[in-house]
């Protein structure tokens, strides 16, 4: 018997083990991070990051300011999720409540097909026929600006926003729906007034999560902003993100240099913002499995 | 007790599986070394890819028992992987610099400068602007951010727009260093992923001005226009060609280098030897290069 219970508890170890591997992981991905950006604090100074100027190639002098990429990377993300917002909740609404269950096995596998398509060929298909759209639309010179970028990435968070959201509003219980229609409700105020708002904390953790994409996204936002790194908060301006300019840069730079050690310090910065976006994220979700 | 005797045997499997994971993994790490007797690695930047590839497949046809292989990422990331080890033969479309000559020099590696080839950096516009030279210091303006409008240059009124390459480029290190005579790009230029990108937007936005390797501007002519460059105000125009790129007539030229460490293993020299050699200048000339001979 006692060799069963030692079995037992062997096994339950390794499976202890399997289960915490990923924040072991995540713990190391933060120490290594922290490693490598650490001497950026001794050398040019934490100050040098907060300045308004991101040239980490010149002959002059380079300055590591990472104001211009995290306002390059807000701007795309808040207007991708104001995009993607809407269209992801109302698309979820109508897949959970309204759609007939022949239309609801048609909509979905599509919606789920959406999420499954490569970032690089979205971003092919933004630099081919979004941007000249764009272009287009607005009487622009070129394409390649923040809206363009936002746009692709709002198709990109769609896919996570519907199925999270719809799996919110089909788990809203039937009493409610049923208790209001009985109340001489419509069904359409029964949407708006009952189940949505019963679902409502579901569905701001899928549009955080939904975000939570969006800033991390690099290959299709690199393809079409235009990576210019400037501050501007006009949507129709070239701007730089995060994440592709770490992407972009981090193949040339020479091991060890102050741009080396930069460019950890922007992978440090977006994890932390990362890391909220979860965090709100996962509290919202608590607060609607506790409804 | 049945269950648990399947469960040991689960164990079993994992551990078999992790343990040749771990093999495999030690085993790779080991290897990326390079450079046995007979294969070579090369490196760097994705302007040479083309040729060097080129130059690899004529040289393991004519040496049927060498192997090479070609991989592109930057300049700098060929530098940065022959300073740490990991490739034999380095390519690049710009001089070392001083950084990465120290970094050698700590390391102890003495490097060699072998130039293979030259290159014409072509400046283009879309075919329907109306300008067809330029001097270098108004190009320089251009990206400097001093000129913001066409109509500085005598050209309709309309907004410049600039498109230079990614800074791990070669050639956006080249361009700022014998174009913007060493100041910084303007903070509104567009840096863009890749040599295609440039011709793509340039062909499809009528008022933005790119700059592009020559093989590549020839090319795609007939998506975008070539510009004629003038050395200084009162210099003739020239396009850039073979012709003009060697005379240096164009003045906006540049070597091609392959780095290598100087007790690099026997074949390595022999690849050098052939890329120089009368084939090796062919496949040069052939690839739309201009050949250094």
């Amino acid at each position: 018997m006692k060799k069963i219970v030692t079995k037992e508890k062997s096994i339950k170890l390794i499976m202890l083990l399997a289960a915490s591997t990923s924040i072991f992981i995540v713990l190391l991905i933060f120490l290594f991070l922290a490693k490598e950006a650490a001497p950026f604090i001794f050398k040019p100074g934490l100050s040098e990051l907060f300045t308004a100027r991101w040239v980490p190639v010149s002959f002059q002098k380079e300055s590591f300011g990472i104001l211009p990429l995290v306002t390059g990377s807000l701007l795309v993300t808040i207007i991708a999720t104001l995009i993607a917002v809407p269209i992801g909740v109302c698309g979820a609404i109508y897949i959970s409540e309204v759609a007939t269950s022949g239309e609801r096995r048609f909509l979905k596998p599509f919606i789920e097909l959406l999420a499954g398509i490569p970032s690089v060929v979205i971003g092919f298909f933004g630099l081919t026929v979004l941007a000249p759209l764009v272009k287009s639309a607005f009487g622009l010179q070129t394409g390649l600006n923040a809206l363009t970028g936002a746009l692709l990435l709002a198709l990109m968070a769609i896919p996570t926003i519907v199925s999270i959201s719809e799996d919110a509003i089909r788990s809203v219980p039937k009493s409610y729906k049923e208790g209001s229609l009985a109340l001489g409700a419509s069904r359409l105020e029964t949407i708006w007034k009952v189940t949505t708002p019963a679902a409502l904390p579901g569905i701001i953790a899928a549009s955080m999560l939904g975000m939570g994409r969006v800033v991390g996204e690099t290959m299709a936002v690199m393809m079409v902003t235009g990576n210019a790194a400037q501050i501007t908060a006009s949507p129709l301006e070239s701007v730089r993100t995060m994440t592709a300019t770490i992407a972009a840069e981090m193949g040339e730079v020479p091991f060890g240099s102050v741009h080396y050690r930069a460019l950890f310090c922007v992978g440090i910065v977006l994890l932390l913002l990362t890391f909220t976006i979860n965090i709100i994220a996962q509290r919202a979700l608590k607060k609607y499995r506790d409804i | 007790m049945r269950i648990f005797s399947k469960a040991k045997n689960n164990i079993f499997k994992i551990t078999v599986i992790c343990s040749l994971a771990l093999a495999l993994f030690i085993g790779c790490s080991r290897d990326n070394k390079a450079a046995d007797n007979n294969s070579i690695t090369i490196k760097g930047s994705d302007t040479m890819v083309h040729l060097t590839s080129a130059w690899s497949e004529a040289f393991m046809t004519a040496n049927s028992n060498y192997e090479v292989s070609v991989t592109g990422g930057g300049s700098g990331t060929g530098i940065a992987a022959l300073l740490n080890g990991t490739t034999d033969i380095c390519m690049a479309s710009r001089k070392m610099k001083q950084k990465e000559l120290d970094i050698a020099s700590q390391k102890g590696f003495n490097i060699k400068e072998i130039v293979v080839a030259l290159d014409g950096i072509a400046v283009i516009v879309n075919p329907e602007n109306p300008i067809n030279e330029m001097t270098v210091e108004q190009i320089g303006k251009i990206y400097k951010g001093a000129y913001e409008n066409w109509g500085q240059l005598g050209a309709p009124k309309e907004k410049i727009i600039v498109l230079a390459r990614e800074s791990s480029s070669g050639t956006y290190v080249f361009f700022q260093e014998h174009v913007l005579k060493k100041a910084d790009y303007t903070t509104k230029a567009r840096l863009m992923p890749a040599t295609s990108s440039v011709i793509q937007s340039v062909s499809s936005d009528k008022w933005a001005i790119g700059y592009v390797g020559l093989g590549y501007a020839l090319d795609a002519k007939v998506k975008v226009k070539v510009i004629a460059v003038k050395r200084d105000a009162d210099a003739t125009p020239v396009l850039p060609s073979s012709k003009t790129v060697k005379s240096g007539e164009y003045s906006i030229a540049r070597p091609l280098h392959l780095y290598v460490n100087y007790d690099a293993p026997e074949v390595v020299n022999a690849f050098i030897d052939y890329c120089l050699g009368e084939e090796g200048q062919k496949i040069v000339n052939d690839s739309g290069y201009v050949t250094v001979k």
